[in-house]
């Protein structure tokens, strides 16, 4: 055959429940490859002399080695070379957009399909999983105490790699349960919890020490963790206020923001109520506002709480949506019914505060914004009203709050969020850095783990200087 | 975990417990409330600090049993542990000094109350604090009231103690003697709030109140908390709980408050039947 790869321009598709399943159930969509799947997908990848789906990796994966590997049959070694640059690979492989990172870059997608990138790290990332993870234990300790505040992908990935480094680490989460928005947002059927337990006994076992129900700025001061003989403070806090639209009827009682619904739901178990305490109440039908990510989560866990009509509310057009492509086409295929173009104006209800209907208005897109994206204009005497029993609102979120007010003297910027070097994380007090979606606003898990690598070795570099 | 060390009836139906957590009890200050979860099953339900102990590292709660997660906690004996306790949450109360106060508990509501009245009193304040419930035998903390105001009046719906009547009528009884008034806290049920908010009102008398709404989280992340104060939405949890009462949207709350009272009879009713009562 010589060195020419055989060019196979479709890739092997990945199982899944079937939607008339998978509807009445929370267990994971996307069942996994098996090995010869695996291999025949990695043996897709042309090995391109310039890669691009690296460029096109928030962390810089080295992807066509670790897909080599995949095709030599060496799973260990292909699990290596991704840990290189990422602490969650189980967890990206599931939830990161590739489509539009690595995947969208590889000369693969100019003729074909791209290689699936994502699906291949799954694969490795949980083949590593049933092997039994080894913990190497941590050869020589430093000196120098680190606090985490925040146990999301961001405070996570900082306190593994600072304990690799050898430092004394202590997590602080506010919640009963670590994983920021992999445990409270990201539905089951999306992303196990299974999986997020694996990794924080990873991390646990690397001699990270996480402390919940710990509320940073209520229960301890930032003083108290500088007294308590912290060397360097790590803030990962996250962008979980959610927003509200302003609009009249919005605290009526089955009015629930996403994070709220999600919550519910996912941390707390209400889709298991009664047998979990924490309750929650949808009626028939169910209105989502919103395009993203965590609209299409939430109406995708409104089907599967037994809604019989589901919307999803949304005031540009499909191609506008910032959802992947992949949630969309599962929302859609468990039959979620769209109305773009359109915006809430009020939501309806009757005299016990209940939700009755949305009125809504038709929209069309003017000029773009600033964002570069069209902008959307009502259209004029276009209401309709479309009847509900819940509405779930999914319009984006703000700073967690609570940690922020109690740190008057950190520098934040304009939009509120922690100002912090993209490269190291240092904010403007010595020794305190922070990264993830309280940097950034809300954006992607492997964004919040780079973040959280980058600064766990601008820590590592501040301690060692200051110990010399 | 976090162990109870004293568990105590205080009226039918009404207890207070004494739970080790040290971490909430070092920072607790009058007006902030905790968040507990019973077990991995459990909800997370938000209790009012009603007392704490820096020097053994304990809080006091005080609850009402009103459903399947209170009852289930009244069944907690000294020595059990509560999965979770998180605090203190919220912002504490704005102490004021050298004013003339009014603190109004009604029903649980003492509770809450108590901490606020102590630190007022600590502060140099006059504090006439009114307490009220349906009937006698409901009524708790009179001694621990009457150590922390220079005035304590007590009243009952129904007459069987003290003055008869709601302690909406008390309050109103005090400004009609004339006493100048600086503030008034009060803290209950919400339709108790929301009476004494329209009392004093009318004499003018700016009012603080304590808002016990539905929580998830309590620390501002998911919305469950939230209220219109002022005609803005806010989040009792990391806003309040405490805001000026004459701009709090009651009957908003009064709705809010029964948001699943369907489900939370399915929940207590089913359990009941499982332990056999
Ligand atoms: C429903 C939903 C779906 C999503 N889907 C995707 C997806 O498919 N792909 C993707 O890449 N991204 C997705 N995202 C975005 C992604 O989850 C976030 O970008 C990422 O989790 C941010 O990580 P973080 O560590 O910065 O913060 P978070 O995950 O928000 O974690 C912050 C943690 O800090 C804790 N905390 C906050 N304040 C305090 C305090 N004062 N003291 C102690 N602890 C505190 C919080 O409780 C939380 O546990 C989704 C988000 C949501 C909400
Ligand atoms: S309880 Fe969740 S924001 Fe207040």
């Amino acid at each position: 055959m010589g060195n020419l790869p055989k060019i196979t321009k479709k890739s092997v598709p990945m199982a899944e429940q079937s939607p008339e399943e998978r509807i009445h159930n929370f267990n994971e969509v996307p069942l996994g490859y098996t090995p010869e799947e695996a291999i025949a997908e990695a043996s897709r990848c042309l090995h391109c002399v310039n890669p691009t789906c690296i460029e096109g990796c928030p962390v810089h994966i080295r992807i066509p080695d670790f897909i080599q590997a995949i095709k030599d049959g060496d799973f260990a070694k292909s699990i290596a070379i991704i840990k290189e640059d990422s602490s969650l690979p189980a967890v990206c492989g599931r939830v990161c957009p590739q489509e539009e990172q690595c995947q969208e870059k590889c000369i693969m997608g100019k003729i074909g399909d791209p290689i699936f990138i994502g699906k291949l790290e799954r694969f490795v990332a949980d083949w590593e999983a049933s092997q039994g993870i080894e913990v190497t234990p941590v050869k020589g300790k430093r000196e120098g105490k680190v606090a985490i505040i925040g146990a999301g992908p961001a405070g996570l990935t900082a306190a593994g790699e600072l304990a690799k480094y050898g430092y004394e680490v202590v997590v602080f989460e506010a919640l009963h349960d670590t994983g920021g928005v992999l445990r409270y947002g990201i539905p089951e059927f999306r992303l196990p919890k299974s999986i997020i337990d694996r990794e924080v006994e990873y991390i646990k076992r690397l001699g990270v020490k996480i402390e919940l129900d710990m509320v940073i700025g209520r229960t301890l001061s930032i003083d108290d963790l500088w007294a308590d003989g912290f060397d360097a403070i790590f803030i990962g806090t996250g962008a979980g206020l959610p927003k509200f639209m302003g609009i009249p009827g919005e605290n009526l009682n089955q009015v629930y923001s996403a994070n709220e619904f999600l919550t519910r739901v996912n941390l707390m178990k209400a889709y298991l109520f009664p047998e979990y305490d924490t309750p929650i109440k949808i009626g028939k039908r169910v209105g989502i506002v919103g395009g993203g990510n965590v609209a299409m989560d939430a109406a995708r866990t409104a089907v599967r709480l037994g809604a019989e009509k589901v919307y999803v509310i949304y005031r540009r057009t499909e191609k506008e949506m910032p959802a992947r492509i992949e949630e969309i086409a599962h929302a859609k295929e468990e039959g979620i019914i769209f109305h773009f173009l359109s915006n809430p104006v009020e939501i309806l209800g009757d005299a016990d505060g209940n939700v009755v209907g949305m009125k809504c208005i038709r929209m069309q897109l003017g000029e773009p914004d600033e964002s570069g994206r069209r902008k959307p204009i009502p259209i004029e005497g276009s209401e309709f009203t479309i009847e509900l029993e819940t509405v779930v609102t999914s319009i984006g979120t703000g700073p967690n709050p609570i940690l922020l007010k109690a740190f008057p003297g950190l520098k934040l910027n304009r939009r509120g969020y922690i100002e912090a070097d993209p490269e190291t994380g240092a904010t403007s007090i010595e020794g305190v850095y922070a990264g993830g979606d309280i940097v950034t606003g809300s954006a992607t898990v492997i964004l919040a783990m780079g973040a959280g690598k980058k600064s766990a070795k601008a820590i590592h570099e501040y301690i060692s200087s200051k110990k010399k | 975990m976090y162990e109870i060390l004293a568990t105590r009836m205080l009226a039918p139906k009404i207890f207070e417990f004494e739970v080790k957590a040290p971490n909430v009890a070092r920072k607790a200050q009058a007006g902030q409330f905790l968040i507990i979860r019973l077990h991995e099953r459990g909800e997370r339900i938000p209790l009012t600090i009603a007392d704490y102990n820096r020097d053994i590292g304990s809080i006091t709660i005080v609850f009402q049993v009103v459903g399947k997660t209170t009852d289930e906690l009244s069944t907690f004996k000294e020595g059990d542990k509560l999965a979770d306790v998180v605090g203190p949450l919220g912002n504490p109360s704005e102490l004021e000094n050298g004013k003339k106060v009014v603190l109004i508990g009604g029903g649980v509501g003492i509770a809450p109350i108590y901490p606020i009245a102590k630190s007022l009193k600590e502060a140099n304040n006059e504090v006439v604090s009114i307490i009220g419930s349906r009937t006698a035998e409901l009524l708790f903390w009179e001694d621990k009231m009457k150590q922390v105001s220079d005035r304590l009046i007590v009243c009952t719906d129904d007459g069987t103690k003290g003055r008869k009547g709601f302690v909406t009528e008390a309050l109103e009884g005090l400004i009609n003697e004339g006493e100048k008034i600086d503030r008034v806290w009060a803290i209950g049920p919400m339709i108790m709030m929301k009476f004494v908010a329209s009392v004093a009102k009318k004499y003018n008398v700016p009012t603080t109140v304590s808002l016990n709404t539905i929580m998830v989280d309590g620390t501002g992340m998911c919305g469950a908390c939230r209220c219109t104060v002022d005609g803005k939405i806010k989040f009792a949890c990391a806003d309040g709980p405490e805001f000026d009462a004459f701009k709090v949207d009651f009957d908003e709350l009064l709705k809010r408050a029964i948001r699943f009272k369907e489900e939370e009879k399915i929940a207590y009713e089913r359990y009941l039947k499982g332990r056999g009562a």
